[in-house]
This record gives structure tokens, sequence and C-alpha cells, in this order.
């Protein structure tokens, strides 16, 4: 009883000045000593962040392409040769009942050079297809210059190129009215088409009207293609229902896909990505856990005299333990915030950059903040125990 | 007049083979504003003592006993404790922290009190007053000189005003001019009421002090009480 004021006690407030001692007498090793955990840290919060918002730009994405189309083509049938699909196979599908429009394209066989001068053998995989004027609308396109075909100019010998067309003949603006050489006849250029991210190989074509390929290059083909929008809470039925509706005798020769699957089995694929790069940041954790402990010791050791005075001062073995486990927490804390505001910094400018919206998980944040400390506390208590054994006497002894 | 420091028959041996005997029975006791030396040659066991007295280390056997609390009875703890607000320790080299202004070197003689820190910097600031550094509160300890810095280091024993302050060879880094100075302040400081033991090697340190007491491989050979001039 009288011995309960025998007590040592320190102020939580000085708890925090000792343990901050070693950082401030020496902020270059401080600073060395936390880059590693701010490395991890940051590395493992970019990641996540760039996946998550990348992630909300493929659903912004896939909302705006909308997920209701789907596009019917002719499967290769073995042993049948090429598989066409019926002529008749727009009317069937437009009667379909939750079907809200139809468009198509019909591959014609043309190549496309930007003089006649080009000789026949580097047409570069540029394919020519015929369309009526509502291909735009059905696949979400936007023009990049000029106009899309319309009801006129798909009489006339007039093209429109996709985004990958243009660029391989040297077409950028429209000012010097550019033509091209499409089959022994030269058609004007009226509109260049932005990239379309669901159909790349419409990039690669040269749209010309159904009309003037009839009449001028001799197509008559059935389809190539066909674009189908359907109610969106239908998709999966219509699917389901346009083999046999497109081609009742070889339902198993037409091919339906949903466009924007492919997008979403992409961002499937960056996940593995986006585990590797997690893996590296444990990694560069754990050098960088390793890194203060061995700072910590390095520490401890020359720091004796200071431990055996506050042992005359009246230190508990506890509060020295605290003090070097306080001071490698701060550490791998102080390296945690660094590196949670890198990796949303990196976040937010690769966002800022390729124009999504910046969204950093706040399981990232909180997660990132916490395995810091918890790697402080772990890496802190080994030096924290050897400090704390010293005895006074053997501390002050120099 | 009350004791505050009693040694019973202690006895420290070093476990070394064969094993070091740094005090071999030693009985003695302080009163309460005596102001004592020890003094011996190197090896005698005067440090040994000090830090049993200061019980950073306890004795082989034997017990001692400080501000009325025997140690043998106390856990590490509360030895933690009586050293906190009952021992204040000055040493050879100083021991300041670093980089540290005098005014933070001090405060930290109650640090393990948990007193708040604006306390102990105002019960610091008059304890560098009475050690005569009133000017020098802000320097930090690099600009200091070996007696400044000494000073610094006995005003944080006396912070708070311990029981006891115990001084191992506080002169031992200084040069003789300086050194006076220290031992000056030492007897100011006991004539205000501290209770001071002092380890020195010195003789003539030592026979300006009212009591002085000589060791020899581990034995107190003679323990003298002078009458005071
Ligand atoms: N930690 C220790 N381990 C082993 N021997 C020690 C230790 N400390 C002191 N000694 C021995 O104890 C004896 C007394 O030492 P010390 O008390 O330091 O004497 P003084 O301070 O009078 O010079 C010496 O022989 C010294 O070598
Ligand atoms: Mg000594």
């Amino acid at each position: 009883m009288r011995n309960g004021a025998l007590r040592s006690e320190l102020h939580p407030s000085d708890l925090v000045r000792t343990a901050t001692i070693g950082a401030r007498t020496r902020p270059l090793r401080a600073a060395l000593s936390a880059l590693g955990i701010m490395i991890g840290i940051g590395a493992m919060v970019a990641v996540l962040g760039l996946s998550e918002s990348s992630k909300s730009e493929l659903l912004a994405q896939l909302e705006r392409l909308g997920t209701n189309l789907l596009t019917v083509e002719a499967g290769a049938g073995i042993g049948r040769g090429d598989a066409m699909l019926p002529d008749e196979s727009i009317d069937m599908v437009a009667r379909i009942g939750p079907v809200e429009s139809t468009a198509y394209v019909v591959n014609v066989e043309a190549n496309t050079y930007r003089t006649d001068l080009i000789p026949e053998a580097q047409t570069g995989g540029i394919g020519v297809l015929a369309t009526e004027p509502n291909l735009l609308e059905a696949v979400n396109g936007t023009v990049a210059v000029g106009v899309f075909l319309n009801d006129a100019s798909g009489r006339f010998p007039a093209v429109v190129l996709g985004s990958v067309t243009a660029e391989r003949l040297g077409i950028e603006s429209l000012v010097a009215s550019p033509m091209v050489w499409l089959s022994e006849e030269w058609f004007v250029v009226v509109g260049i088409l932005d990239s379309l991210a669901l159909h790349p190989n419409l990039d690669r074509s040269a749209l010309i009207g159904v009309e003037i390929a009839e009449s001028l290059l001799d197509s008559d083909d059935p389809p190539t293609t066909i674009y189908v929008r359907t109610q969106p809470e239908d998709v999966v039925a219509v699917a389901n229902v346009l083999p046999p509706t497109v081609n009742p005798e070889f339902p198993d020769q037409v091919n339906v896909t949903r466009p924007t699957d492919t997008l979403e089995a992409q961002e499937a694929a960056d996940d593995t990505l986006t585990a590797l790069f997690l893996g590296l940041g444990a990694v560069a954790l754990l050098v960088g856990g390793v890194g203060i402990a061995n700072v910590m010791v390095i520490s401890v050791l020359e720091r004796r005299s200071e431990i055996g005075l506050r042992r005359a001062l009246g230190a508990t073995r506890r509060h020295i333990a605290y003090q070097f486990l306080g001071e490698s927490i701060l550490l791998a804390g102080s390296g945690g915030l660094a590196g949670v505001l890198l990796g949303a910094g990196v976040t937010a400018a690769w966002a800022l950059y390729q124009g999504w919206d910046t969204l950093v998980p706040i399981v990232a944040v909180v997660g990132g903040l916490v395995a810091a400390l918890a790697i402080g506390a772990i890496a802190g208590l080994y030096p924290a125990l050897r400090a704390a054994k010293l005895s006074p006497t053997e501390a002050l002894r120099i | 007049m009350t004791q505050v420091l009693s040694l019973i028959d202690v006895v420290k041996e070093y476990p070394l083979t064969p094993p070091v005997r740094a005090l071999a029975g030693v009985t003695m006791s302080v009163e309460s504003g005596e102001l004592v030396a020890v003094v011996g040659p190197s090896g005698s066991g005067k440090s040994t003592m000090l830090h049993v007295m200061g019980t950073l280390d306890r004795p082989t056997s034997g017990d001692v006993s400080v501000a009325g609390h025997r140690i043998s009875r106390l856990s590490d703890a509360e030895l933690s404790g009586l050293r906190s607000r009952h021992i204040g320790f000055v040493f050879q080299s100083f021991h300041l922290l670093a980089g540290y202004s005098a005014l933070d070197n001090v405060a930290d003689g109650l640090l393990y009190t948990g007193m708040s820190l604006d306390e102990r910097k105002e019960l610091a600031t008059e304890a560098l007053e009475t050690v005569g550094l009133g000017q020098r509160l802000d320097h930090v300890t690099t600009q200091l000189s070996g007696g400044e810095s000494q000073r610094v280091a006995i005003a944080r024993a006396i912070l708070g005003g311990p029981s006891i302050i115990l001084a191992d060879e506080p002169t031992g880094n200084l040069d003789s001019k300086t050194s006076a100075g220290i031992v000056e302040l030492l007897h100011d400081l006991n004539r205000q009421g501290s209770t001071i033991i002092v380890v020195t090697h010195d003789l003539d340190v030592a026979s300006n002090m009212p009591r002085e007491i000589h060791l020899r491989d581990g034995l107190i050979e003679s323990d003298q009480l002078k009458s005071i001039v």
C-alpha cells in the first residue's frame, strides 16, 4: 500500500515525443527506412486504384455502348465451305418481337487505295463494306470529321473511312477533298469515323452505300454482319432465337455474339495482372519491413546510453519497449501514409490522363495504413524487447 | 534529521570467473541534508556502490533502503517509480540528449512521473536558474561548454526535489577551474537543503566535504564526519 506511490508514468503525449526522437535526430535515415514501405504501399494502392478506376470506366463504357447490341454472322460450317447468311435474314430478324432496330454490312470484293498507282498486293487488310445510313446509330458510332453516309450519298461514289483505314491511307481531314481508288473507281471521302471500341472490323473498313455497291461494283451478296438492338431485358432470349430465325435449316451455322462480352473478358484478364502487381507490392513491403527492423536494431545499439539514462530517470522496461516500438510503428506508418498518397496520386494522374474518374477504394487506403502499422509493430518488436532487456548499469557503461 | 538512505551489509559480486566482489559487505547510512564524498582508488567499488544506492542494480546480498523503501521488497517497475521521484543522478559524461535544448533536457528529469510537459518546463526553468543557466534555456547541447553541460545535468537531477542526489565523478571530464565551479554548486545546493552523495577519486574535492567515506577493495576503510567550519 505504501508502495502504491512508486509508479513510473509516462504521459501519452510524452510517449509520442520520445518515439519521434530517432526520426528528429536522424531524419535522413528515418526517411530512407520508411521508403521501402512507401513504395510497397504506394504500388498496392495504385494497382487497386487503377483497377477500380478502370473497372468503373468499363461499366460506364458498357453503359454508353449498350449491352443490348448483338451481332449476327455466318459461322464457318464444317465441310460445307463458307457459310452465308440467307438473303432474307434482315427481314426475319426485324420481325422478332423485342428487336428494336437492325443494321447490316455486306462484304464487297474490292480494295481501297490512296491512288491508282499502288500495286494490288499492298491492300493492308482494308476491307470494303456496303451499308445503310442507320449503321452509325446501331453501333453507337460517332464521326470524327465530315458526315456519315445518307440516303443521297449512298447512291453515289462516296466513302466513309474507319479510323484505322483513314490512318493507313494518311487521310486526316477532308479539306483537300480526298479521294480513294476503289476497285477501278474514284470515291470521294465524305467522313471519317471515330474509333469504335467494340467493332475493330469497322475501324479497318471503308464504308460505301449499298446502292452504289450494287450498281458500280456488282455486289449482291447477302449481309455479312447484322447488328441487332434489342430491348435490354430480352438480350439473352433474342440471342437464343436468332440462329433458328436467321437460318432455320442450319441454325448452327449462325454465330451470335454480344460485343460487350469481349470487353468484360479483357477486364477479367487484367485481374491477373492486378494480382501480379499486388504480389510485387507485397514483396516491396516485406523488404521495407526488414529494412525498418534493421535500422531499429542499429538505433538501439547506438542509443544504449540514452536507454541507461532513461532507466535512471525512472523509465520502466515497458516504457523503453514502448518508445522503440512506437518509433518503428511511426516510421512504417508515415511510410504507409506517404505510400497511400503516392498510390492515390498515381491513380489520379493516370485517370486524368485517360479521362477516367479517379476511384481509390477505401479498403486499399485503410488496408494500406493498417498493413504499414502492423509491419512497423512486427519489425520493431525484437529491437524494442532488446532495448528493454538491457540492464541500466550495462546501458550506462560507455 | 531523517534517514534517507541506508546500506545494510551490502555485497555485490559480478558473476565472472572468478567472481569479482566489487562490494564486500558495506553498511552505512545517510541522513537528510548531508553532503557526502565517497573516495577511493579506481576499482575500489565506488561506482558499484552508487549504482546499488540508486537502485540501478540490486545487491547480491544485504539490502538497501531509499526514502524508507527497502528495495529487496520492490519489483523492477517499483524501483523505476522510486527513481523517478526520489533519486537524481549526475554522471561523469553528462548524458544529455544530443540536439535538444537545455530546457528540454532538464524537463526530462520528471518525464517518468507523468507530469505534464508545461509543468515540467516551468520547474525546469527554475532549476536552470538555480544552477546559474537562466540565460541558456534554449541553447542546444552542442552550444554548451563542458561545465555548462554538467550544470544542465545537475539541474535535471534536482528537478522536483528528489530525496537524494547521486553524482558519479561529476568533475571527471572537466578542467580544474570548471570543476571548482561544479563543486561549489554542489555545496550551494546542499546548503539549500539537497542531500548529495558525490563519488570522486579527487582527494581535494573530498576533503572539503562535511563527510568523507573512503572505500578500498569494496570495503569502507574510513567514514569521517567533520565539524563544519
Ligand atoms: N559490470 C561489471 N561486470 C564485471 N565487473 C565489474 C562490473 N562493474 C564493475 N566491475 C568490477 O568491479 C570492481 C569495482 O568497479 P567500480 O565500482 O567501477 O569501481 P570504481 O568506480 O571505484 O572505479 C572493479 O574491479 C571492476 O572491474
Ligand atoms: Mg567509477
